[in-house]
């Protein structure tokens, strides 16, 4: 059972309820205690050490927390650990490997859709569960399903550019 | 999945290559501050004030201590026993670290929670229980130097009204002669109102002060890592060599990542009360309500020219709001900012601006959102008037500014307010923004929408920046001097460091410094490490804001390359037993080498080199060994890059939605290190350009209650309503610069509102509209439609 919370005693604060979430993050089961009110987003980032999923605000605007949830995305702000017992969870960590990246990410790096890459892990996942469900979306239908994620950097064109990109590869074309 | 291949396609030197960054970036591996975590680590959560102006009757914080997980609870009278209640803005004000005798904005801190966790840190706020004896706020920039407004600085002593500094340029008398004798002047008053860059990631700060050293380290978000040391050196009385600033992976600044805040302090203030690392991170409405707003500048434009068309002059008066105290991060002498070259592009005779500051019960900041030090303002005076007068002498917006352009042959120019453009070539990249719009074909379908009643606009901007802060004669802060330092050593086997005085939030340093050592060195960018953000292991400087990265420490990088690759000829000479100046420099795809001039393939490598700079054997007489070089380079000026935009809007009559149909970018920063990654600076500022002119806005009600504090309410564009950006370049180097590159990140953040704000005004002509204030926002276009325009606020 891994510990939430590194930094802190395993013991809650008297009165505190506790209960116990299984969630298979990347493939792999992981289990923790938290307090119902933990958000799913920092259950990865504290208790799971995934950082690469960001908050970038606390009104469910910006989907720097996107995760995807048994394959939907899901803003991980809003949304409570306790509610993803028994749930899968993909993470950026989960996209590629150390050697190896999804094409998602190849596009982003190949097309410079981000730069500070702050907005990069939730846009990512934000485009799989896109593409996932429609894997030649035409340039109005990539800008519309990423309209839940905010970007300072890029003016979204390279991003759009990545994701087609992406599109293009997964589809067996040729980059 | 796909095996990743790293496709650096320009191997040396300048040109499209892929950003060495991505690659933790894509894989979650970046380290950004909230990233951190370190043992025994504590969090701080900040109380801050719910009105707008009181004064602070009392604190009572017992039921927050009490709390199981808290570890200390610190009120502005505690700090004030220390002397670390006030703390030293960049501009010589002062700020609270914590209120102790009253609050002047809202959201302003009032007492901060050091615990386990941040639930637990949050919990105990709201344990706190402060009194307040609520006093009238001013909040109306127009009324804060009535007789009888409340007084907001009441700190500052014999301090009487709300005033925060005066500041002129140009000559009043000459401008009023040009006014005198004008065939026409027009007049109208310009808000460029409030807005905040709004980073992805807040601000925040991890600070572990140890005891036994009495050694600092601060993980913070910070632009100015190196400005953050001295500043806090000056302040808590920790020398400099015992602080450790580390600017990690930055989720975006956008200039509000330049100042001081509060935050930063109390996390340091934490840790050396409870002896663990603290953290503070913010959230969004707290960045929003009190970490460093932009622009807030009511401007009073006047243009006077001649009837055929020649501008004769420009004259302004600004009233800007500064808020509750002076945090603006501006050079010393520039209290104003760079506003003195709101003379844009244009060859006049005379101009004149004054300026007065105020305070306000609103959270300080101004200097920030790519505005390169108030040009966003500036753009924006001359390129409204400017278009107000095409408006008024019935021409065309093109042929008004071609008209009155500054022309190429005159550069370097000296302005009538005395900036000295380096260069500058308008009419031809006024010429391709029209080529790729398609302007004359864009103006007859206008004609042809216009008279089926559809509100189509094109609207026109063409700005001057002023980059590269700063020559140290003319530009500190503090009394710092704005030099870049920077430090490059070739290992023994080839490879290379470059440590850096400037710390990247996005702009792709990593990748664009390696490849500047690439062209000068001839050693792959990919064999070249760039380090920056460390104030332990970079040389001094003050950091990246005002674009002036590339400018200032781009140059300083060349020079230390072109320094190292002067020493290695000398090494080189003595391994060929030839005159240093019998070698020659040469540079293909395999690397740089010297080669015995006139004898080819007869040479060494760098490398060969560096390993003999490094290794036995005897170097030439008076030459040391290694293969090193540092640099602090002080610019002889700013760099003036320069851009033509056109956007094209449609305007729905029923709704008075705005649709940017179009926007067509031409740049032109001189000479481009990676022009994939320009690109890509273009396209995020047009956006915010884009943002500011149409939903962006931070309001207050007349409490004093901030109307903007989240993004509920702060209106950032997403993908659906910007358009696909069209961009064009023409090239014309920096004179002075050593590889001829200006800054260019904040260019198109300054340039594209006015061509928005052009845009929309044009397509309500059929309705009579002369102007319309910012934000564009469907109910204020519908406004403007029904002849009732008013100021945003």
């Amino acid at each position: 059972m891994s510990t939430l919370f590194e930094e802190i005693p395993p013991a809650p604060a008297d009165g505190v309820p506790v209960r116990r979430v299984t969630v298979t993050v990347n493939g792999r089961e992981r289990t923790a205690d938290v307090e119902p009110r933990l958000l799913l987003a920092h259950l990865l980032r504290q208790g799971f050490r995934l950082t690469g999923t960001h908050t970038g605000c606390d009104t469910t605007n910006c989907g720097a927390c996107t995760v995807l949830v048994d394959g939907l995305p899901v803003k991980s702000c809003t949304m409570l650990a306790v509610q993803a017992d028994g749930h899968e969870v993909t993470t950026v960590e989960g996209l590629g490997g150390p050697s190896e990246l999804h094409p998602l990410q190849e596009g982003f790096k190949d097309e410079h859709g981000l730069q500070c890459g702050f907005c990069t892990p939730g846009m990512m996942l934000a485009a799989k569960a896109l593409l996932a469900e429609n894997p030649r979306p035409t340039e109005d239908e990539v800008r519309f399903a990423l309209s839940g994620n905010l970007c300072r950097c890029t003016g979204y064109q390279n991003i759009v550019k990545a994701v087609l990109w992406a599109a293009e590869k997964m589809n067996g074309g040729d980059q | 999945m796909s095996t990743f291949v790293d496709n650096d396609q320009r191997p040396l030197g300048h040109g499209r290559m892929l950003r060495k960054e991505d690659r933790r970036f894509v894989r979650g591996r970046g380290t950004y501050v909230d990233d951190i975590s370190l043992p025994g680590m504590l969090h701080l959560a900040v109380l801050r004030s719910p009105v707008a102006h009181a004064r602070i009757v009392g604190v009572d914080t017992l039921a927050a201590e009490a709390h199981p997980k808290v570890k200390a609870v610190v009120t502005g009278a505690m700090l004030a026993e220390r002397g670390l209640a006030w703390m030293p803005t960049l501009s010589g004000d002062v700020q609270a670290v914590l209120a102790t005798d009253k609050v002047r904005f809202q959201g302003q801190e009032v007492a901060f929670v050091v615990a386990e966790d941040r639930y637990a840190a949050r919990d105990a706020l709201e344990l706190i229980d402060v009194e307040y004896d609520v006093l009238e706020p001013v909040v109306d920039v127009r009324r804060a130097l009535d007789d009888d407004a409340p007084l907001i600085r009441d700190d500052l002593e014999g301090k009487r009204d709300n005033h925060c500094f005066d500041w002129e340029t140009g000559d009043p008398a000459a401008t009023a002669a040009v006014f005198d004798r004008a065939e026409v002047v027009v007049r109208q008053e310009l808000v460029f109102p409030r807005v905040h860059p709004a980073p992805m990631e807040t601000c925040g700060a991890v600070a572990d002060y140890d005891r036994v050293e009495e050694r600092l380290t601060l993980w913070a978000t910070t632009q100015a890592p190196h400005a953050h040391r001295t500043l806090l050196s000056m302040f808590a009385g920790l020398p400099e060599h015992r602080i450790r600033v580390v600017s990690p992976d930055i989720g975006g600044g956008f200039g509000n990542k330049v100042p001081i805040y509060p935050g930063y302090v109390h996390a340091i203030v934490g840790s050396m009360l409870t002896g663990r690392p603290v953290k503070w991170t913010e959230d969004r409405t707290e960045n929003l309500v009190a970490s460093g707003f932009a622009r807030d500048y009511v401007m009073q434009g006047e243009i006077a020219a001649t009837r055929d068309g020649r501008i004769l002059g420009l004259r302004s008066h600004v009233l800007a709001d500064h808020g509750a105290f002076n945090g603006t991060a501006a050079p010393r002498k520039f209290p104003g900012g760079f506003f003195g070259v709101f003379t844009g592009s244009y060859d006049l005779e005379a101009a004149y601006c004054s300026m007065t500051a105020v305070h306000t019960n609103k959270a300080p900041g101004g200097v920030a959102y790519a505005c390169s030090f108030r040009i966003a303002e500036a753009v924006y005076l001359v390129e409204r008037m400017v278009d107000l007068l095409a408006a008024e002498l019935g021409r065309d917006p093109v042929s008004l500014r071609m008209q009155n352009f500054i022309r190429p042959e005159q550069f370097p120019y000296t302005s009538r307010t005395g900036w000295v453009y380096d260069s500058g070539d308008y009419p031809r990249a006024m010429a391709e923004a029209l080529r790729i719009a398609g302007y004359d074909e864009l103006r007859a379908e206008q004609a042809e929408r216009r008279s089926r009643g559809e509100l189509m606009g094109i609207g026109v901007s063409f700005f001057t920046e002023a980059v590269g802060a700063g020559p140290r004669k003319d530009m500190d802060m503090l009394g710092l001097g704005m030099a870049d330092g920077c430090e490059l050593r070739v290992h023994p086997t080839g490879s290379a460091v470059i440590r850096l005085a400037v710390q990247t939030q996005g702009q792709g340093h990593e990748t664009t410094f390696a490849q500047l050592v690439a062209e000068e060195l001839g050693i792959r960018p990919d064999d070249v490490d760039v380090v920056h953000g460390d104030t332990d292991n970079t040389p001094y400087g003050l950091g990246t804001y005002g674009s002036r990265s590339t400018p200032v420490s781009g140059a300083a990088a060349v020079l230390a390359a072109r320094r190292v690759r002067d020493k290695a000829r000398l090494i080189a000479a003595g391994m060929l037993e030839v005159a240093p100046e019998d070698l020659e420099w040469t540079k293909d795809d395999s690397g740089g080498r010297f080669d015995v001039r006139g004898v080819p393939d007869t040479g060494v490598t760098i490398q060969q080199i560096a390993m003999r700079a490094h290794g036995a054997g005897d170097l030439p007489a008076g030459v040391e060994g290694g293969l090193d070089a540092q640099i602090s380079y002080n610019p002889d000026n700013l760099t003036y890059p320069f851009g033509a935009y056109i956007c094209v809007v449609d305007v729905d009559p029923g709704t008075a939605v705005v649709k940017v149909r179009r926007f067509i970018a031409v740049d032109d920063c001189g000479t481009r290190i990676n022009e994939m990654i320009v690109e890509g600076q273009i396209h995020g500022g047009l956006a915010d350009g884009i943002g500011m002119a149409l939903m962006e806005f931070i309001g207050f009600d007349e409490h004093g209650n901030c109307l903007g504090g989240s993004l509920m309410d702060y209106l950032i564009p997403t993908a659906l309503e910007v358009p696909d950006w069209e961009c064009g370049t023409t090239v014309t180097p920096s004179p002075h610069h050593p590889i001829g590159a200006k800054g260019v990140g904040e260019s198109a953040t300054v340039g594209s509102p006015p061509a928005v704000v052009n845009a929309v005004v044009d397509a309500l002509a059929l309705y009579g509209v002369r102007h319309a204030d910012m934000p564009l926002t469907p109910s204020r276009v519908w406004e403007a439609m029904q002849g009732r325009a008013a100021p945003p606020f």
